[in-house]
């Protein structure tokens, strides 16, 4: 139990922040609470702007989170963190002001990736998508009947958006590098079980194509893409969805170690130094987070899943409130995209897999569930639209067992190891 | 839409106005949905689903269907649905 | 361990009204091996966990015997409902509750398709006026049995409207559907009078319905069954005659004498819980709450049976290749793993994570008529029932151990109000 007179500071007022707050009130904690928010609104709900907001289903500003206890804290929207001072223990404010914490939860989360080049990334119908306003501007610019739409990425925000687009009659080109899309995720094998799907929505796909620069009409509108084989794709509107950086600049000068890819933390939760130690008043969670996970031999991953925020949020909560930690958070990471009606779920990590196999269903059916395996043992599992055999899965990436899983299976073909066709050269596995 | 958009930096969230006008908050936990579709015969009008199991729901329906969002969030068999009841963002 | 096992003390009449000190006793052990009189016995799942986690198993079975190996099996759903309707229709046109994917995927689908919100909500806009036409018999009564009187009709005539049964037809359906439920007695395990009328049931409800299958393909109405004629679930070939005939009887079957121990259940719990009936009578609001406390608490169906296809390690055990194993959906609902203060009737309860309609690929289809004709008969019977007191309690039980409830439920009332 903490005395009444400790003060929290949550930095970060999306979901891990806010799921945070409320699980360190919940595990006791009776002192202020303040949550600082780079952004002027409360908490929302990210998975249906690149869905339902862009379709039009559901205005940008009614994703606003629901509280699951009531929240006592004094909110500062609109504003960003800008310095930590772990010595004075005092995080520094935009504004000048200066916050003092004795218990402090970093949850910044990421932003989008940027064209890499400014003045083309600045054209009028030049968006990406990771926040609100984001999605709120895409909407606004895909009612407004653009000639075609670039997407450029092929990741699941990319796809995401495609598949939003097409649902809107809207011409769409997906340009990916890689072999497929979602390729650097799921492989290349079921990667292109996505692109048919895909291309079974009118999407055009452009794979091991790469966007050399956006072109505009001399007034500052962008017009479409030059690809590196020479070939254009005219477009009024480009999205790039080429994934997500993290938020951590802010935490600069204060002797916590983190990149461009993440703060650390020990297994606990709690942040680090640049020399390995934990600083008990401080604890990550969410995108932000890169921690050593233990099913996957304390492999460090920061993860951008929604499920995950919530879970490491909670248990962040719990450890700042000076709940003793009962395990390290060994959350089994999960995910969900839906695309063009169909969904796809999958649990675990599939980097480093060696093996691919159809457990159960048929890729030719659009519905089937694989596994993936990693020197003889399960590792992942991935399902389209086959949801419920999935927890049976988890449970077996859980325990480790061994590759290919679960004979037997009703609905099983032969279970043929493939080869999941990862591209030669991934990044860590930071992203979904 | 009373949502807390603000241009001003450090605002603090309008406190819920006594109107029964502001709509539910609802969140549905996708990781945990399996599509039993419960929600969709409890809230026709507020859970949709796509395809086999792309559910779609009204985020903030109107305070005038809590009940039937009451309703839906108690027949999920995976308990997957959070709402918040107009009032209820404690401060 | 005694001679008689849990499981068969769990299938002995004598512990109809109270099975619920075994099933914590079975949860001991979450997957225990029972002798149930068969050579291989039975595995019993008795914990939240186990049983959750082996409806999510993928080595678990729905599909019984192919036709050929089909002896009387002892257990009379199986021997006196499940048998005819298979003897009857052949095969491959078992209902979908006894099937595997894919062929599952592909029924369940086209019924999905065709279970339609608007028409599940137009039919919950009629439940109350079906309640009231049924209550209006009784009005000045001193007694009312509630099983027969409201519990029994009620499902009957829901399932004769969604499916698309004329009206004038429906009392056939319901000294049908009156047949199939003796059907369930183990009594008429050995009454080879009653198993002769329960084979004239099915053919008569199978001549029944391939003549409306016929005159629903020719002039096609808004109902689930000229949709289901007709096909339209995309991606999913048309049922033929003799599925839609299985589908039928599946539904009349499986939704009614479920329904019929939901409500009975339902007005039990109430009866013995006065504080809640009171509640509910000023807020029929609860409702909702407390049908989902019923479905964990006191569950029409207790258990469901299936086969393994392969060898499950679980709970610390390790379950053969094809045997069959029993899935105690009702002791689960009792899990003090799972729920906190399990044996206490909580509508309030957060939560409720119950096995009442079963879990993974069957979950019940018709989930949402029982709970929509349970919220209108329970909501009326709270609300009209002058000072109702129990006759009997326990009740008398039907003998079935899996769908359990009981045979009647008299109570003694001063007349209906409003």
């Amino acid at each position: 139990m903490t005395v009444a007179q400790e003060r929290a500071l949550v930095i970060g007022a999306s979901l891990a922040g806010l799921r945070g707050a409320e699980s360190l009130r919940r595990a006791g904690f009776t002192g202020p609470v303040t949550i600082v928010g780079a952004e002027p609104h409360a908490p929302y709900d990210r998975p249906p702007l690149s869905k339902h907001v862009l379709t039009g289903e559901v205005p940008a500003d009614a994703t606003t989170l629901p509280n699951l206890t009531a929240l006592d804290a004094d909110w500062r929207l609109g504003v960003a963190a800008t310095t930590l001072d772990r010595h004075n223990r005092v995080v520094g404010l935009a504004t000048g002001e200066a916050l003092a914490y004795d218990r402090l939860l970093i949850a910044t989360g990421t932003r989008a990736r940027e064209w890499p080049d400014a003045a083309q990334g600045r054209l009028a119908g030049v968006f990406t998508l990771r926040n609100r306003d984001d999605a709120a501007a895409l909407r606004r610019a895909l009612t407004a009947g653009p000639s075609r739409v670039l997407v450029v990425g092929g990741g699941f925000i990319g796809c995401e958006v495609a598949a939003s687009c097409r649902a809107l009659g809207l011409p769409v080109t997906l340009v990916e590098t890689g072999p497929t899309p979602l390729a650097r995720v799921l492989g290349q094998n079921l990667g292109a079980v996505v692109a048919a799907m895909h291309e079974g929505l009118g999407v055009v796909i452009r794979s091991g194509t790469k966007v050399e620069r956006l072109e505009d009409d001399g007034s500052g509108h962008v017009t479409g893409a030059r690809l590196d084989d020479g070939s254009t794709v005219a477009a009024s509107v480009v999205v790039v969805a080429l994934g997500a950086v993290r938020n951590t600049e802010w935490l600069a000068g204060s002797g916590l170690s983190f990149d461009t890819d993440g703060v650390d933390c020990d297994a606990n939760g709690h942040a680090v130094d640049a020399d390995g130690r934990p600083d008990p008043r401080i604890a990550a969670a969410g995108d932000v987070a890169r921690f050593p996970h233990p099913l996957y031999d304390g492999r460090r991953v920061a993860l951008e899943h929604w499920g995950h925020a919530v879970a490491q949020a909670e248990h962040a909560g719990r450890l700042l409130a000076g709940t003793r930690p009962g395990a390290a958070y060994a959350e089994l990471p999960a995910f969900w995209s839906s695309q063009g009606g169909i969904t796809i779920k999958s649990v675990g990590l599939t980097e480093g897999a060696d093996g691919l196999v159809i457990a159960q269903g048929d890729p030719k059916q659009g519905r089937f569930l694989a596994v993936y395996g990693r020197a003889g043992r399960c590792i992942a599992a991935v399902s389209f639209d086959c949801a419920r055999w999935l927890p049976a899965y988890a449970e077996q990436i859980r325990a480790g067992s061994p590759f290919p899983p679960i004979r037997g299976a009703t609905d099983q073909g032969a279970l043929t190891i493939l080869s999941p066709g990862f591209p030669e050269q991934r990044r860590p596995e930071v992203s979904r | 839409m009373p949502d807390h958009r603000s241009d001003q930096a450090g605002l603090q969230p309008e406190p819920a106005p006594a109107r029964a006008a502001r709509p539910l908050r609802v969140s549905v936990d996708l990781n945990r949905c399996q599509a039993y579709a419960q929600c969709c015969y409890a809230a026709p009008d507020h859970f949709v689903l796509h395809g086999r199991e792309a559910l779609y729901y009204d985020p903030a329906p109107d305070a005038a269907a809590r009940l039937e969002i009451e309703r839906a969030r108690i027949a999920c068999p995976v308990q997957a649905i959070h709402v918040e009841d107009a009032g209820s963002h404690g401060r | 361990m005694s001679d008689v096992t849990l499981f068969a003390q769990v299938k002995d009449p004598e512990n109809r009204p109270n099975p619920y000190p075994l099933y914590a006793k079975l949860r001991d052990t979450p997957v225990s091996h029972q002798d149930d009189g068969t050579q291989d016995g039975i595995w019993v799942a008795s914990t939240h966990a186990a049983i959750s986690s082996l409806l999510h198993d993928p080595r678990i079975s729905s599909e019984t015997l192919p036709a050929a190996d089909r002896p009387r099996t002892g257990n009379p759903f199986i021997d006196w409902v499940v048998k005819p309707i298979r003897d009857r229709i052949t095969d491959t046109h078992r209902p979908f509750i006894f099937r595997d994917p894919p062929d599952h995927d592909t029924l369940r689908a086209a019924v999905m398709h065709e279970f339609t919100r608007e028409r599940v909500r137009g039919l919950r806009g009629r439940a109350d006026t079906l309640v009231e036409d049924i209550l209006a018999k009784h009005c000045n009564a001193r007694d009312i049995d509630i099983v027969s009187d409201l519990a029994y009709p009620l499902p009957v005539t829901v399932i004769c409207e969604l499916l698309g049964v004329p009206a004038d037809d429906e009392p056939k359906f319901h000294d049908w559907a009156t047949q199939l439920a003796t059907a369930l007695e183990p009594d008429t395990l050995t009454d080879d009078a009653l198993r002769a009328e329960n084979s004239r049931t099915f053919d008569a409800i199978s001549d029944y319905m391939s003549g409306l299958i016929a005159q629903k393909r020719k002039a096609p109405k808004d109902d689930m069954l000229s949709g289901l004629a007709a096909g339209k679930a995309p991606g999913v070939p048309a049922m033929g005659t003799y599925d839609l005939i299985a589908t039928s009887i599946l539904m009349l079957v499986a939704g009614h004498e479920t329904t019929v121990n939901l409500i009975t259940n339902g007005m039990l719990a109430l009866l013995r819980n006065p504080h809640e009936l009171q509640r509910l009578r000023d807020d029929p609001a609860r409702a909702p709450r407390l049908i989902e406390e019923l479905l964990r608490y006191d569950p029409p169906v207790q258990f469901r049976n299936r086969t393994t296809l392969a060898e499950i390690g679980i709970a610390g055990t390790t379950i053969p290749k094809g045997v069959s194993v029993v899935l105690l959906l009702a002791s689960g609902n009792r899990d003090p793993a799972a729920f906190s203060d399990p044996e206490r009737f909580d509508p309030d309860r957060s939560d409720n994570r119950h096995l009442g309609f079963g879990g993974s690929l069957h979950y019940c289809v018709g989930a949402p008529l029982a709970r929509f004709e349970a919220e209108a008969a329970l909501v009326a019977l709270a609300r009209r029932l002058n000072n109702p007191r129990l006759i009997a309690d326990p009740p008398p039980y039907r003998p079935g151990s899996a769908l359990r409830g009981p045979k009647h439920l008299r109570l003694s009332i001063d007349g209906l109000t409003g």
